[in-house]
């Protein structure tokens, strides 16, 4: 969706952290991105290859872990692992979900020097 | 994007912005805002609405929010799967939201919301579903009964605006530039140029994009999606995000009904799958049906919420004065 605008973000976190903890460069970052996100992953690296460039993140590893979606369902009235948004209930087979999890966008750690 | 103050190199009333002038908008990010929104995952059964800026991931992460972020050395913490190597670096945990900027914003946005009795709606849409011309009957009905005011996002010009402002209501147009979507930044800016709103509605019209807006919490207390009867029914589906989000959902152009092959039973089938507890509402502004209900929908959300406020700094005068008398 708006990937570049992810990436911009990202940059700003990681210089806003390197001033607060005294590093210039930035080796790896590790994400994490739900399911759910409506974060295209391919667009999202190639976002950030684009927006690093020239700063302390140029060259760095884009790791990116995957979380699983969840939902709420209504039948059951409880939570249900989701494959994708627009899946039943693995229970009772159901389309009342309401998406609970999956949705996180989440800068987890950095590595640097 | 402005890489000093975060914001897109985005125009507000369609002079350029100025990033120079100290704007203060450093309030510190609102951590405390995660934990409201993790309250609109535990219980997304309990109420019609659902919290909006918990699609942004810091969710979960609320521990951790408020530790300035931790120096680990390899071998010391949580390194994981790392191998340090022999090399000189080390880990630094992040642990927030990739928008947490963003919600930073909307945070302090919300804060002044409720500081001021403002009740604020975010109008989400395609290009050319009708969000204007809704906003214009809107304001033309309410006729001067509640204070109001728009803030207007679009790439280019300032038409919108000027449709507004012919209604009577003040309104301050963003233009984007090259940006998709409001965000929560550019809102805290529009809302310096526009007249006090003690107890009113504001009302932002995003800019038409039935993708990009969905993940910007603006501070807003409701999300409104328009989804035109001319559109195609399975446009939910298409585009869940933005209709995952949404509080009420208004099919609007509903005059059109008799001249379209439209299963508008389908349109409801669609939108059950994606967000089975939005409010879905028939209006046309053009001939006003509907209008009723869509207005009735308004005073009631902001009564709630208004009630809700009072009740909050009720809560807070009572508490203030047993500390005095204690």
């Amino acid at each position: 969706m708006h990937e570049m605008a992810l990436c911009e973000s990202l940059l700003l976190a990681m210089e806003e952290s390197g001033r607060a903890n005294a590093f210039t460069r930035v080796r790896r970052v590790r994400l994490e991105i739900g399911r759910f996100a409506g974060v295209e992953i391919e667009a999202l690296r190639f976002g950030f290859d684009v927006v690093t460039r020239g700063s302390l993140a140029e060259g760095a590893e884009l790791v990116i872990q995957e979380v699983p979606g969840r939902g709420w369902c209504f039948t059951c009235n409880e939570t249900v692992s989701l494959d994708h948004r627009l899946a039943s209930c693995p229970s009772c087979g159901g389309d009342r979900i309401q998406p609970s999890g999956g949705t996180e966008m989440t800068i987890k750690d950095l590595e640097v020097e | 994007m402005c890489t000093v103050c975060g914001c897109s190199g985005a125009t507000v009333g369609g002079e350029d912005h100025q990033h120079g002038h100290g704007h203060g908008h450093d309030h510190g990010h609102g951590h405390d805002h995660t934990h409201d929104h993790d309250h609109g995952h535990d219980h997304p059964h309990g109420h019609g609405g659902h919290s909006h800026s918990h699609d942004h991931g810091d969710h979960g992460h609320g521990d951790h929010h408020h530790a300035a972020p931790g120096l680990l050395d390899y071998g010391a913490g949580p390194a994981r799967a790392h191998a340090p190597g022999l090399t000189q670096t080390r880990m630094i945990e992040i642990e927030r939201g990739i928008l947490s900027k963003n919600d930073g914003y909307a945070a302090a946005n919300r804060a002044r919301f409720g500081r001021d009795g403002v009740f604020a709606v975010n109008l989400l849409s395609s290009p050319g579903a009708g969000k204007t011309t809704l906003l214009v009957a809107t304001l033309t009905a309410l006729a001067g009964r509640w204070p109001v005011a728009v803030i207007e996002g679009d790439q280019q010009t300032s038409n919108d605006a000027e449709r507004i402002r012919a209604t009577g209501a003040p309104a301050v147009q963003i233009n984007t530039g090259k940006g998709c979507h409001l965000d929560a930044h550019m809102v805290g800016h529009a809302l310096e140029s526009l007249p006090a709103l003690d107890g009113g509605v504001l009302f932002v019209e995003n800019v038409g994009n039935l993708v990009c807006p969905a993940a910007f919490d603006l501070g807003e207390a409701k999300r409104v999606v328009l989804l035109s009867l001319t559109e195609g029914e399975d446009k939910p589906l298409k585009y869940p995000d933005i209709f995952a989000t949404a509080d009420l959902v208004l099919v609007t152009k509903a005059d059109l009904a008799p001249h379209l092959d439209v299963d508008r039973a389908a349109i409801d089938r669609a939108l059950a799958r994606v967000n089975p507890a939005a409010t879905v509402l028939d209006v046309s502004a053009r001939s006003g049906d509907g209008m009723a209900a869509w207005l009735g929908w308004l005073e009631a959300e902001r009564r709630a919420a208004l009630t809700a406020l009072a009740a909050q700094a009720e809560a807070r005068a009572s508490a203030l004065r047993s500390a005095v008398s204690g």
